[in-house]
């Protein structure tokens, strides 16, 4: 286990490098949501998925859907990272002719699971995959992860209403909830309210962690897996901007790449922190 | 009098036949499985039917996680909510994504009846029409929609399938072969053509009928495929007629006559006259009267026939 936690801090580590160089090197995208669901992503990737590089398209293979599709940059890393495509791609994010699109598209890049960008599809998409598992009889297991804005959609609830409804227990959800969208606090532009409690009324199995650490992540993930005839929905507190001091909870960096200065201390910092 | 069956009704029952011979079809509604007849897919496979409520956009979301995971899902609710309430859905997780999903709208068009405008699609060819990939089938009758059911399966790919609530006649027989893309010439004529789709095939011809009475021949071309289009049989016939009349159940904004007026202005431009809604909201009717109301039946369409045949002058 301690052997796990520390690949995995080095993993996530090395995450958030290539999402500040990324976006740097793009001049444009979404560091802020990226480097709050590091920990989450690169625990699922690194630590629990059932998932192999060679055969992206191994029909008992894991899903992941990243419904918050503008953490694209993260999806990107930790993709690259497990081998499903060369690291130096990862510097062509948002560029003309790349496979890694401004949000991610499942036609382009291997392991991508489902399109997104368009906010609050991905859950559906996740409960139709788990349907599927189900028909076929396959013991393969979905992860999805929200935005904490995000929830705001409707067809979110919609999709929380289903997977209730089909208990569908082979999904598990995780909500970034970070804090911030891109007008302000997201108790501000639109409160969320007793957030647990409305996953709970909708029949969820309900876990909250810090979203940046790893024993409780990994916890959850199994909690959620002996969780059985309903979907699990993990709460993950977490700060937006994680790791860039310059970045944390600081809304403006939603939507913002850093200049070549910034990106610089950032990768400092990301040197200095969690080793 | 031929038999008269509405496509709804045929689809339903091709349903019935695919789940029988296919085991990935599965099938999804939302709250509509009497009146969009997938009940009787319902009943035949229960494992394989999913409905989702009063929800239409979970539903077309989870159709394409289905269709993700190697299923192939069809998709039924009214044409209005299909294609309006789920557009983003359908264009987000489903067309931008070529995933395998067959949206199958029913209640289309202004025959819809009594319901009213608020339960009659007149835009939902435009919209689906307009979406990358998107294969867009208007079946005329119940052969053409069991053939269009078929086709679908064996297109991979998002299709959209336009049915219609009420009863229709049959003008194919048994023998009716179907081909994907390519569009009917249902009657051959060389003053005029209608080019005719979904249930506004069957006035066009009654349309013809009443002209050839007075010496006016008319071809009746049936466009099943709205997307991609015929344009091959489009451009021959404004060439070999030199007059052209659209018939559908729809806006003649984004639909049918609108995909004709674009192939001919660019290829061959020759007197048109676009039959359909004009730019406006339906209302509750009967299916008859509303047709007659918004100049939807064979005489609306001769008279357009004469209009262009005078400019051809």
């Amino acid at each position: 286990m301690r052997e796990l936690l520390l690949r995995l801090e080095a993993k996530a580590k090395e995450i958030r490098r290539y999402i500040v160089l990324m976006t740097a090197a793009a001049g444009s995208g979404h560091p802020g949501g990226s480097l709050s669901a590091a920990d989450i992503v690169t625990a699922l990737y690194f630590g629990v998925m059932r998932i192999d590089p060679k055969r992206p398209d191994d029909p008992n293979r894991d899903r992941f859907v990243l419904s918050k599709g503008h953490a694209a940059p993260l999806l990107y890393a930790a993709l690259a990272e497990r081998g499903f495509f060369p690291q130096r791609e990862l510097m062509t994010l948002r560029k003309l002719g790349s496979r890694l699109q401004g949000h991610p598209d499942m036609r382009k890049l291997p392991g991508v699971e489902m399109s997104t960008g368009s906010l609050g599809q991905g859950l559906s998409a996740a409960n139709g995959m788990a349907l599927a598992g189900r028909l076929d009889g396959r013991d393969y297991r979905v992860y999805v992860l929200l935005g904490d804005g995000e929830i705001q959609e409707g067809q979110v609830w919609e999709a929380a209403m289903a997977a209730t409804h089909y208990k569908l227990d082979s999904v598990t959800a995780f909500l970034d909830y970070n804090g911030l969208q891109i007008d302000g606090p997201v108790e501000e532009v639109m409160s969320l309210g007793r957030v647990a409690d409305k996953w709970r009324a909708f029949g969820w199995h309900v876990i909250e962690i810090d979203g940046h650490d790893f024993v409780a992540i990994l916890d959850a993930v199994r909690e959620a897996k002996e969780t059985k005839g309903k979907p699990t929905m993990v709460i993950a507190r977490t700060i937006k901007g994680k790791g860039v001091s310059f970045m944390e909870h600081q809304v403006d960096w939603h939507g913002k790449a850093p200049k070549a200065e910034q990106a610089s201390q950032a990768l400092v910092e990301l040197r200095r922190n969690f080793s | 009098m031929p038999e008269k069956i509405a496509t709804r009704e045929a689809y339903g029952r091709a349903l019935v036949e695919l789940g029988a011979e296919n085991r990935d079809v599965v099938v999804l509604d939302a709250d509509l499985a009497k009146s969009t007849k997938t009940i009787e897919f319902k009943k035949r496979f229960p494992e394989r039917f999913f409905d989702f409520g009063v929800a239409e956009q979970n539903m077309m979301g989870t159709a394409a996680g289905l269709a993700a995971a190697g299923k192939v899902p069809f998709c039924s609710t009214f044409a209005v909510f299909a294609s309006g309430r789920a557009f983003d859905q359908i264009r987000q997780s489903i067309a931008y994504t070529r995933l395998n999903v067959k949206i199958c709208a029913t209640h289309a068009g202004i025959t819809v009846g009594e319901d009213g405008s608020s339960h009659q699609s007149v835009e939902d060819i435009a919209l689906m029409r307009a979406l990358p990939d998107m294969t867009v089938f208007v079946p005329a009758d119940a052969v053409e929609t069991v053939c269009a059911v078929r086709a679908a399966v064996a297109i991979s790919g998002p299709v959209y399938i336009r049915l219609g609530r009420a009863p229709v006649p049959v003008l194919h027989g048994e023998d009716f072969v179907f081909h994907p893309g390519k569009a009917v010439l249902i009657k051959q004529g060389s003053d005029a053509a209608i080019i005719g789709t979904g249930i506004m095939v069957a006035p066009a011809l009654d349309a013809a009928e009443i002209l050839g009475q007075e010496g006016i021949k008319v071809r009746v071309l049936d466009v099943h495929t709205i997307k991609p289009l015929d344009v091959d049989a489009v451009v021959q016939a404004a060439q070999e007629t030199g007059a052209v009349v659209t018939a559908e159940e729809h806006s003649i904004i984004g639909g049918l006559g609108s995909a004709v007026a674009e192939v001919l202005g660019e290829n061959h431009p020759v007197p048109l006259k676009r039959v359909g809604i004009r730019d406006t909201f339906g209302e509750s009717g009967k299916p008859a009267e509303l047709l007659e109301k918004y100049g939807l039946t064979a005489q609306h369409l001769a008279s357009a026939v004469k209009q262009v045949l005078n400019r051809k002058k």
